[in-house]
């Protein structure tokens, strides 16, 4: 989770949803995000709701640690249900993510889980991933998620070059996710992930290369490429504008991107999303798609966001205020906003056209429309999606994705 | 009449012998309106109570710029501290200090018969004071030389004093000595007003005739006209004529100022005072412009009556198209008090509906845009100033171009741009650089004198459209601050003239275009075609900056495609994040101005139109 929270209205103290969130709710897939804000060092790119053992000394408490933190965050999951009510919907996805959540013992993440079960109860071809850091897990560890009921292990690898991940701050090292990868197919997991990041200060394109062909070798069913983004306050940004190390290049991003669809395209591995690609429908990540679809999830945990049937809100940010919010028996929900009608129009575009099923153009304005007509004339659409009526990006396009997105939503 | 000390004379009924009408001639921040204000005080026309620093800057504009823009006349009684002579009538008549009212300045000079030459003990003779001297001679004005602020340390009466003398042509020991600031020797100064300039002369019973030397919009009362009375006798509740047009009004009211306005029955020979008809409109009652009466009126009009003509034009565009209208309202607002501003509906491709704007110089263009965006809460764009160019073509039609965008394409013969003289005055071990400048500005040398030993006045013609951009600034840097300059448009002069377009993906810019000196153009192709590369964002496509001539090339650039515009991080669940910032990125589309297909933030407009012509301006950096 990103560390800005929106403005929003404020959420009840019960956490009540407006009555119409709820309606029609049976028809959609419910999923479950559980954000575990813990990591051991802080690697100096990342801006994420996610708080070092001494970044907490001193503030939060015993409230914010993370010896209860499952305890905790399974008091959310109860207020969940209240919130819900009589919602029959079992939850179709699980995500665990961060932060890092095998900093947690596996019991701890299974217990999360459990309570889910419990509360919810899983459907029975339930997709349940949780990100993990290479150095953090042995094949004990992900036998014992295994055998607790997860099916899909995300590991953020990153990088392959030693000098890249030196750059990154990652403690782990090369070689470390590829030996995760084949653990984790020992472990029984059918669904596994590699996190790649691209256009690292210093990188080459043989870097990358080589990034990605480790990557392949491993043979996970899904690869997700991310461009470095240079937050504001972070580590790195500091060092970039210090002078240290140089500011990452748009153009080489482009040529990055170029260079891993063509590698995994030849790996047999399909766009899916933007920065997602997986080798099979099976290797998508369902839980992501829940996000882009409009789908309903309850995000659990300090900053996590939630969606609701037009309603979007999200918790306060420090553990410890979360914590405290759920020891009253509060809502930790910091604002929300509820979407109107061109919201959501603006969203789908915004999101759907990422992905590589592309929106429906019955989506788009008049001015919207012919905007499309030009994309498609500038290389950045499909033609042939076009004609059948959907607006989808082709390689171009999917470069200038945002722009795109400007334009088509006029 | 005589006159005792408490019996003061009233207006329409004052001997002109009693009179004397003078005028302040300082360079600016030498102390005018301070000792203007030591007058109000020492003469009891305002007392102390209500005395507040510069009681005559009148706009707020001109208090914080401590510039003097409308001048305004007062009406002082002074006894002469010798008692004798009775209680004598000084009308002060407060000038504009600035090259650019140039006009308005000799106007209220010829309302005079002589005036005070003030000039700051600290500093000697600047450009302002020799240029409005040189007015004062033309027009044949006592001079009463004077040196302000002799309370400053810094002071050096001896030198100056010496100085003053040398070019007026006096004794030194006749330059008197005052502080503004604290009123020593302000009595003696008005003693000497009374003793050496000379009582108005006129003829009483002949046809009345007054010279409009100002005219100020007030919201209450409509325009208040100045006037010098200069033969006969004005009188309430008459009509009189306005000879330039013939126009005719109802005189509402007539009176004096001392400070505020006092009504009176009449204005007589010599005297100086303001008017009301009712006119809502400052043109409809114009600088230098006579009025008689009505009724057995004047034949023969005063002389000296000039249309006031801009020299400098710009075109403002409101940052918001839907300001349009505010902007043509504020526009008509100011030029109900500025018979100088004129202005002209233009579209520009660019920059969508605005105006071009004409000026009498650049200070008059800084205030008034100043006033727009102060008092009217305007977010404006300026195009870069020019000058008028007068184009002759080959089949012998004429062109009058106001905006570099409309220099006419086909066979020229000639171009004519307006010339000015310039006086530069400095310490001497800055001439090498000044003539530098004025040399790459296409000046000639009109001459040099030494004004004492270290300093020297030098003379230019230059063309003006060199000094519009930033001369001044220019000079101001290489000098350290010690020169100073004065200019007047002495005609025009034929130069080797092109017209620079710069055209974006093909497309001109007309907000861009300009005219240069044939040897100068390809150092502004060059440099503005550089500068739009880093300003304009890379679009889906390259887009080529270009530099032009009519069809030849001179400068290019270009942006490239841009490759990459998409987020790719992993944002998990927050979508409202995605939201907003597409809102906010969508904000930015609108800030753009399409050129033909390109994409140009508005900054990059005011970024390049708000820099200086010329390279040399890094000196100031
Ligand atoms: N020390 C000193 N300062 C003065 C004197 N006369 C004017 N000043 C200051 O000089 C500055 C310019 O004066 P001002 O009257 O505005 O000059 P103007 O631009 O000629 O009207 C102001 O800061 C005044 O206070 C004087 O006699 N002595
Ligand atoms: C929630 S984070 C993963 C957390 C996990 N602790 C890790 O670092 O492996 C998900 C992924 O986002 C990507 N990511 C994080 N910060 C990023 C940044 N500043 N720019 C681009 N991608 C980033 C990384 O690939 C990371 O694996
Ligand atoms: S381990 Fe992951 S979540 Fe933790 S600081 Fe590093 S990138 Fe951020
Ligand atoms: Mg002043």
């Amino acid at each position: 989770m990103p560390s800005v929270l929106p403005d929003g209205e404020p959420v009840p103290e019960d956490g009540a949803l407006p009555p119409q969130a709820l309606a029609g709710a049976a028809a959609r897939p419910l999923g479950f995000y559980l954000h575990v804000p813990y990591c051991a060092t802080r690697c100096g790119y990342c801006d994420f709701n996610t708080y070092t053992a001494s970044e907490l000394r001193g503030s939060g408490g015993a409230l914010a640690s993370r010896d209860n933190y499952a305890d905790v965050l399974v008091d959310e999951i109860r207020l969940a249900r209240k919130v819900l009510g009589d919602d029959p919907r079992h939850a179709a996805t699980v995500f665990v993510g961060g932060g890092t959540p095998t900093l947690l013992p596996a019991a701890d993440l299974v217990r999360m889980l459990g309570a889910i079960r419990d509360e919810f109860g899983l459907a029975a071809d339930a997709e349940i991933t949780t990100e993990a850091n290479p150095e953090s897990v042995d094949p004990a560890y992900l036998a014992e998620l295994r055998a607790g009921g997860f099916t899909r292990m995300s590991f953020g690898m990153q990088s392959a070059r030693q000098h890249v991940l030196r750059v990154l701050d990652r403690t782990h090292t090369p070689g470390r996710p590829e030996a995760c990868v084949a653990e984790a197919r020992a472990a029984g997991f059918e669904h596994v992930n590699l996190d790649l990041i691209y256009g690292t200060p210093g990188e080459s394109d043989d870097d990358w290369r080589a990034s990605l062909d480790a990557a392949i070798g491993a043979g996970p069913d899904h690869v997700s490429a991310y461009a470095l983004i240079v937050e504001e306050g972070t580590q790195l940004a500091r060092r970039i504008r210090r002078g240290e190390v140089p500011m990452t290049d748009d153009d080489e991003h482009a040529d990055r991107y170029l260079i891993a669809d063509e590698r995994l395209s030849a790996a047999g591995f399909r766009w899916y999303e933007v920065s997602n690609w997986a080798t099979a429908e099976a290797g998508r990540c369902r839980h992501n798609e829940l996000y882009w679809t409009g789908a309903d999830w309850w995000g659990a945990g300090p900053g996590a966001h939630s969606h609701v049937g037009g309603v979007r809100w999200w918790n306060v940010k420090h553990p410890g205020a979360y914590a405290q919010a759920l020891a009253e028996s509060r809502s930790p929900g910091a604002g929300r906003e509820v979407l109107v009608a061109e919201d959501r129009r603006v969203e789908r575009i915004l999101l759907e056209l990422r992905l590589s099923a592309g929106c429906p153009l019955d989506l788009l304005t008049e001015a919207g429309a012919k905007a499309a007509v030009r994309a498609v004339g500038e290389g950045l659409l499909e033609p042939a999606a076009h004609e059948a009526g959907r607006a989808v990006l082709t390689l171009r396009g999917r470069l200038l994705a945002d722009a795109v997105v400007r334009d088509l939503t006029d | 009449m005589p006159a005792t000390p408490s019996s003061v004379p009233e207006p329409s009924r004052t001997d002109p012998a009693l009179i004397r009408n003078f005028c302040i001639i300082a360079h600016i921040d030498h102390g005018k309106s301070t000792l203007a204000d030591r007058m109000l005080q020492l003469t009891g026309v305002v007392d102390a109570r209500q005395m507040r620093a510069q009681y005559l800057d009148r706009m707020d504009i001109e208090r914080e710029r401590g510039i003097t823009i409308k001048s305004q006349a007062v009406r002082l009684p002074w006894q002469p501290t010798d008692g004798s002579g009775g209680t004598h009538i000084l009308n002060m008549i407060d000038t504009p200090g600035h090259v650019d009212f140039t006009y308005e300045v000799s106007r209220s000079l010829a309302a005079c018969e002589g005036t005070v030459l003030l000039v700051d003990a600290a500093q000697g003779i600047e450009a302002q004071t020799l240029a409005n001297l040189y007015l004062a001679m033309e027009n044949d004005l006592t001079i009463v030389p004077v040196l302000n602020k002799i309370d400053l340390p810094a002071a050096q009466p001896e030198k100056f004093s010496e100085e003053l003398a040398n070019l007026i042509g006096c004794d030194p020991d006749d330059v008197l000595r005052v502080s503004a600031k604290t009123g020593v020797g302000v009595d003696a100064l008005l003693d000497r007003v009374v003793r050496d300039v000379p009582a108005p002369v006129g003829v009483a019973d002949a046809p009345a005739r007054a010279m409009i030397f100002d005219s100020v919009y007030d919201s209450y009362r409509g325009v208040v006209t100045y006037v010098r009375v200069v033969d006969g006798q004005l009188t309430k509740r008459e009509r009189i004529r306005m000879m330039s047009t013939g126009a005719t009004h109802e005189l509402l009211e007539i009176g004096t100022n001392s400070p505020e306005m006092l009504p009176a029955d009449g204005l007589g020979v010599g005297e100086v005072g303001y008017l009301i008809t009712g006119v809502k409109d400052v043109r409809q009652s114009k600088v230098g412009d006579t009025i008689t009466t009505q009724s057995a009126g004047a034949t023969d009009a005063l002389g000296g009556y000039k249309d006031p003509k801009p020299m400098v034009f710009s075109g403002l565009y409101p940052l918001d198209g839907s300001d349009y209208p505010e902007l043509r309202e504020a526009l008509d607002k100011l030029q109900l008090n500025d018979a100088a501003l004129v202005y002209e509906p233009e579209t520009s491709a660019a920059l969508g509906f605005g105006f071009r704007v004409g000026f009498l110089g650049l200070l008059h263009l800084d205030v008034i845009r100043e006033r727009l965006e102060r008092e009217f809460g305007l977010d404006l764009i300026a195009t870069a100033p020019n000058v008028v160019y007068r184009v002759l073509m080959e089949d012998g039609a004429e062109h009058v171009v106001t905006n570099p965008s409309e220099f006419p394409e086909g066979k020229i013969s000639e171009v004519y741009e307006p010339v000015v003289r310039a006086t530069v005055l400095a310490p001497t071990e800055f001439i090498g650089a000044i003539m530098e400048l004025c040399q790459n500005r296409r000046g000639s040398l009109l001459g040099m004198d030494y004004l004492s030993e270290d300093r020297v006045e030098i003379r230019y013609t230059l063309p003006l459209a060199e000094i519009v951009f930033d001369f001044f600034d220019n000079l101001k840097s290489k000098t350290r601050g010690y020169a100073s300059l004065d200019y007047e448009p002495t005609g025009e002069q034929s130069a080797d003239l092109v017209k620079v377009d710069i055209l974006l993906h093909g497309d001109k810019v007309d907000a861009f275009s300009a005219i240069t000196h044939k040897e100068k153009a390809y150092a502004y192709g060059v440099r503005l075609v550089a500068k739009l590369r880093e300003l304009i964002p890379r679009q889906n496509f390259e887009v080529p900056i270009q530099a032009a001539i009519g069809a030849r090339v001179i400068a290019r650039e270009t942006v490239r495609a841009i490759r990459k515009d998409v987020l790719a991080k992993c944002y998990g669940g927050d979508i409202s994040r995605k939201r907003k910032l597409l809102e906010k990125q969508k904000e930015g589309k609108k800030r753009m101005k399409m050129v033909g297909s390109v994409e140009v933030p508005q900054e990059a407009f005011i970024a390049v139109l708000s820099t200086d012509s010329d390279g040399d301006s890094k000196a100031k950096k």
